[in-house]
């Protein structure tokens, strides 16, 4: 049996079996196919009803260089990235060696046995595949294999992991659900790699799958996907973009359900969707749109950003609802494109000159993607100012488990609109007055048939009747009423989620840093005997909960996916300033999703002195 | 026994009369070809009958930029940022396809930081009126090149251009726009009639007017200079001083030149196109602008008409109801349709 190569420390056989609890890393080669054989592996373990999540790490590249997937299973439902990585399938000579050493003892490596790699180390289990060979029996086209050759490691898996194979072929049905040649192929493959494993590779590692019923009636989504359903639920129309990694597919697939569910009666559609020119376009359009009484969004990334600032200022001083998707990537410049960073938000809380002050709202899961791009349009409109929503690219781009999305109940917020009968009542209105006293003047939408509907949109200064003016009293005036227009958002924006309280010391995350937070609070615990509170933000500018929540505790750690710890500035410059000093911040900026022993790690170096 | 009362104001035929279509008293410098711009758009509009709450004024930043403030005070406007008003133009008809939108803009809005917008409006023929009112500088920020500045024109500071002119009427049927003219400020007749056209054009119409600027075209040598006016303009040594000039007016026929005095003592070669010129001929057209660079002439005219181009809404097949007027039941599908979804991804 020249084939197989097993090494296993007699240590390993005995040790106590590892379920439902582990991470598998799929080392392969960008532009090699092997999207479609994690997937299913991933859904396969979802299908058996074992909490699951996946992450991609992939190069700005096309074809060629190292990409990494990895799947989580956690029977305690724990989705976010685990730092240590238990079981690696090495497929890609270049990354084999260092992936390899990189692991910690006791972890399983399934390699493709031309990278010979038995020899690295004696503390992990070595399962070696002759790839080549069993894909040439499975597929008789030479130029298809090196699609298939992926799945057959789906099947060793399963076998390795026992996994129900049934689930694979159902996995993998779904997968090709439309071709069925490429599905009898893929499951001819995956069948392979199974009875390959079944006669040359005995189970020597600890880690296995068993069926639970913890993902029953659950959907499996990625944040865009979720924005974009969001969007179209929220009666968006006119969605203009400029693609850039990672918000193109949020607008792609926004695309796709549009064509598909908003079609009328006739067939003619009830929206636009305009490929702009850049991003200054997308923006600019998104203005003209809402200025016109359409719910009008774009989605970007931090270049995008960083161009949209003027026109960002412009719709903060004419005050015109927009929606705009701020994808986060690693900055500055282009960064790293395809890694994963919450880099932009000081950036957008004042994008433009002058002072400029912007709502944001962190979803931190893909129902929040959903149920926050309704948010956003009606904050907009409400508020008749842009309004930014910070995903970012491991929420936008990754697969993520969540109960199906809730239908909204509430109707569209259209906000301060008056009608042609409003205005003849009226006698006429004042476009920037504040008439209510929070700040938020009342506006026409131009077509408004009436000889007193017109309002000037002009970005330089203006008075309460939007009539250019420079005299300083105007100004102050206006700007104050702005600023009153902010502190109304407070109450508007989602109230933080205060996921525990009554101690002393806490924490405040956002976004996709919660998963790591909620874990990370387990080890805490479990580990150290040490019960942490915790916040998180859902929107900007902060609502009294959180400037509570900072009050009565003695320390709160800020946990932020950026260099500059940029949310802890943020909430620097909020809160009273006798409470600043309590503030500390935790950073995790790699371009890796944040985890959670990493978290626990910077906290008990502050914690346990 | 006779009553006399008063006379009626002259209605157009939707009932309203030319002070219907007025807008603010102007602020630009007396003698500023924009403000015949204005004027002339206010009689077209009045003329052409059109609802004023019908109308979005769209424009980017520059004294140009300005004059939406200075017509029809009872359409809707936006004053943007500069060089984008295209974008926001963009967007608004796309959520209202039933308004007319005019866009004004300048020479340098348009082909220094706005070109980049600018071609995409014409290759996306998007339904409007774009006006750019060409002086060949910067007014608002005080008199510096911009991009249609001919070749040997010089600035106030003596400084000399020596980068060739970017003719916007050749670029924008390059692009595609379906609606494309030169005209000059001061020529009342050639300009009402071409806007009459435009505002009757379904696509995109793009007008080049040539619209002096009385301020910063003033260099030394010449006797209209604001300089000369100042020096024998006696008591006025204030600040403020703006030396008044007539507004050039300019009559003349079809196919025949008129030289034009400018305000800074230069003159300005003014050419119209033959009636029997055909504008449905792009090639042709292109060739015509072309070729009147090189014999010194500003060739005015309706260069290039195509009524049956479709425009970006054709192609995006909308409802007919304005997106922004579709009620919530069109907008959100329903719940059935989300849990056949929700069920997709199961
Ligand atoms: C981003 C930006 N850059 C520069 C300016 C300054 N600026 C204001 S008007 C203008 C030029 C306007 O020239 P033109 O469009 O020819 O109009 P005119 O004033 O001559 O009518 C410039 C550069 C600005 N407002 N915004
Ligand atoms: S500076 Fe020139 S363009 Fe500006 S208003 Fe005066 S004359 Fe007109």
């Amino acid at each position: 049996m020249a084939t197989t190569e097993v090494t296993a420390p007699s240590l390993e056989a005995q040790r106590t079996p590892v379920v439902n609890d582990f991470s598998i890393q799929v080392a392969t080669v960008n532009g090699s196919g092997s999207q479609s054989a994690n997937t299913v592996l991933l859904r396969t373990i979802f299908q058996m009803g074992v909490p699951v999540s996946g992450k991609n790490l992939f190069p700005s590249n096309i074809a060629g260089l190292p990409t990494w997937y990895t799947i989580r299973a956690s029977k305690d439902g724990f989705v976010a990235r685990k730092k240590e990585i238990d079981f690696v399938v090495a497929m890609n000579p270049e990354t084999a060696k260092e992936d390899v050493l990189a692991l910690e003892p006791g972890a399983a490596v399934l390699y493709d046995e031309p990278l010979n790699l038995k020899d690295l180390r004696s503390d992990v289990t070595f399962y070696a595949v002759a790839f080549d060979k069993i894909v040439a029996e499975v597929c008789k086209e030479a130029k298809l294999r090196k699609l298939v050759k992926n799945m057959i490691y789906v099947g060793v898996m399963a076998k390795l992991l026992a996994l129900d194979m049934k689930e694979v072929e159902k996995a993998i049905r779904r997968q090709f659900a439309t071709k069925v040649k490429a599905a009898d192929l893929n499951w001819n493959a995956a069948q392979a790699g199974h009875d390959y494993a079944v006669q040359n590779l005995p189970k020597q590692d600890p880690f296995k799958i068993e069926r639970m019923n913890k993902t029953e009636g659950q959907i499996i989504i990625d944040g865009n996907a979720a924005a974009a359903l969001g969007a179209m639920f929220a009666g968006v129309s006119v969605v203009t973009w400029y693609p850039i990694t990672p918000s193109s597919s949020l607008v792609e697939n926004l695309i796709e359900y549009m064509k598909e569910h908003r079609l009328d009666a006739d067939g003619k559609a009830t929206f636009a969707i305009v490929q702009a020119e850049d991003e200054l376009a997308a923006v600019g359009m998104v203005l003209g749109g809402g200025w016109m009484g359409a719910r009008a969004m774009t989605a970007t990334a931090g270049p995008g950003i960083s161009l949209m600032g003027e026109f960002t200022g412009l719709g903060y001083y004419v005050e015109v609802p927009a929606v705009i998707w701020d994808v986060q990537r690693v900055g500055p410049s282009t960064g790293l494109p395809t890694r994963t960073a919450q880099g932009d938000i000081m950036k957008v809380a004042n994008l433009s000159h002058g002072d400029a002050r912007h709502p944001m709202l962190f979803p931190h899961s893909v129902a929040e993607c959903f149920e926050f791009a309704g948010a956003a349009f009606d904050l907009a409109e409400t508020l008749q100012t842009p309004v930014f929503v910070m995903s970012d690219l491991d929420l936008g781009m990754n697969n993520w488990m969540s109960e199906p999305f809730a239908y909204p109940t509430q109707p569209l917020k259209r906000g301060k609109v008056l009608s042609a009968e409003q205005l003849t009542q009226l006698g006429g209105f004042a476009r920037y007055k504040d008439v209510d006293g929070d700040g938020i003047p009342y506006r026409t939408v131009p077509g408004t048939k009436h000889p007193q509907a017109a309002w000037f949109a002009r970005g330089s200064g203006h008075n309460e009747k939007s009539q250019y003016t420079e005299r300083p009293d105007d100004y102050v005036n206006n700007m104050d009423r702005l600023a009153r227009k902010f502190a109304t958002a407070r109450k508007l924006v989602p109230q933080a989620d205060i996921v525990q309280d009554g101690g002393k010391v806490g924490i405040i995350a956002y976004g996709t840093s919660h998963h790591a937070i909620v874990e990370s609070l387990s080890q805490l615990l479990k580990e150290y005997g040490v019960g942490l509170d915790y916040l998180r933000l859902k929107g900007f500018p902060f609502g009294e909960e959180v400037h509570d929540y900072i009050a009565r505790h003695d320390r709160v750690y800020v946990v932020d996916q950026n260099r500059d710890h940029q949310m802890f500035d943020l909430l620097k410059l909020d809160i009273k300033p006798e409470h600043v000093t309590k503030l500390r911040s935790v950073r995790h900026y790699n371009g890796l999703p944040i985890d959670a022993r990493s978290v626990t790690d910077a906290i008990l170096a502050q914690e346990v002195k | 026994m006779a009553t006399t009362s008063a006379p009626q104001p002259k209605t157009n035929h939707i009932g309203l009369t030319v002070l219907d279509y007025r807008g603010g008293k102007t602020t630009l410098c007396a003698g500023c070809g924009h403000n015949a711009i204005s004027e002339r758009i206010i009689d077209a509009m009045y003329e052409m009958g059109v609802q004023p709450e019908e109308i979005i004024k769209m424009s980017g930043i520059g004294c140009s930029s300005k004059t939406p403030a200075y017509f029809m005070s009872r359409s809707f406007s936006f004053n943007s940022v500069h060089g984008r008003m295209p974008a926001v133009t963009t967007g608004a008809v796309l959520a209202n396809q039933k308004m007319m939108a005019i866009g004004i803009s300048g020479d340098g809005d348009t082909a220094s930081i706005g070109m980049g917008q600018f071609v995409h409006l014409m290759r996306r023929n998007i339904p409007m009126i774009y006006i750019i009112e060409d002086n060949g500088v910067y007014g608002l920020t005080k008199g510096q090149f911009s991009a249609t500045a001919d070749i040997g024109s010089k600035l106030k500071t003596g400084v000399i251009n020596d980068l060739p002119p970017i003719d916007t009427c050749a670029l924008a049927i390059m692009m595609g726009a379906t609606f494309v003219g030169r005209s000059f400020s001061g020529d009342k007749k050639q300009l009402h009639t071409m806007l009459k056209a435009a505002i009757a054009h379904k696509g995109t119409a793009m007008l080049d007017v040539i619209s002096p600027c009385v301020t910063f075209n003033d260099h030394e040598g010449s006797t209209k200079s604001y300089k000369f006016m100042k020096d024998h303009e006696e008591p006025l040594h204030d600040l403020n001083f703006v030396p008044y000039f007539e507004e050039i007016n300019v009559d003349y026929d079809e196919g025949t030149t008129t030289a034009v005095q400018m305000h800074d003592g230069s003159k300005l070669l003014l050419k119209k196109l033959e009636h029997d010129y055909d504008p449905k001929d792009k090639i042709n057209a292109v060739h015509r602008i072309m070729e009147s660079h090189k014999t010194g002439e500003m060739l005015t005219g309706v260069f290039y008409v195509n009524p049956d181009a479709p425009s970006f809404l054709d192609l995006l097949n909308m409802t007919d109801t304005p997106l922004a007027q579709l009620p919530e039941s069109t907008l959100r599908p329903s719940k059935a349709t989300l849990e056949a979804i929700m069920e997709e991804y199961r």
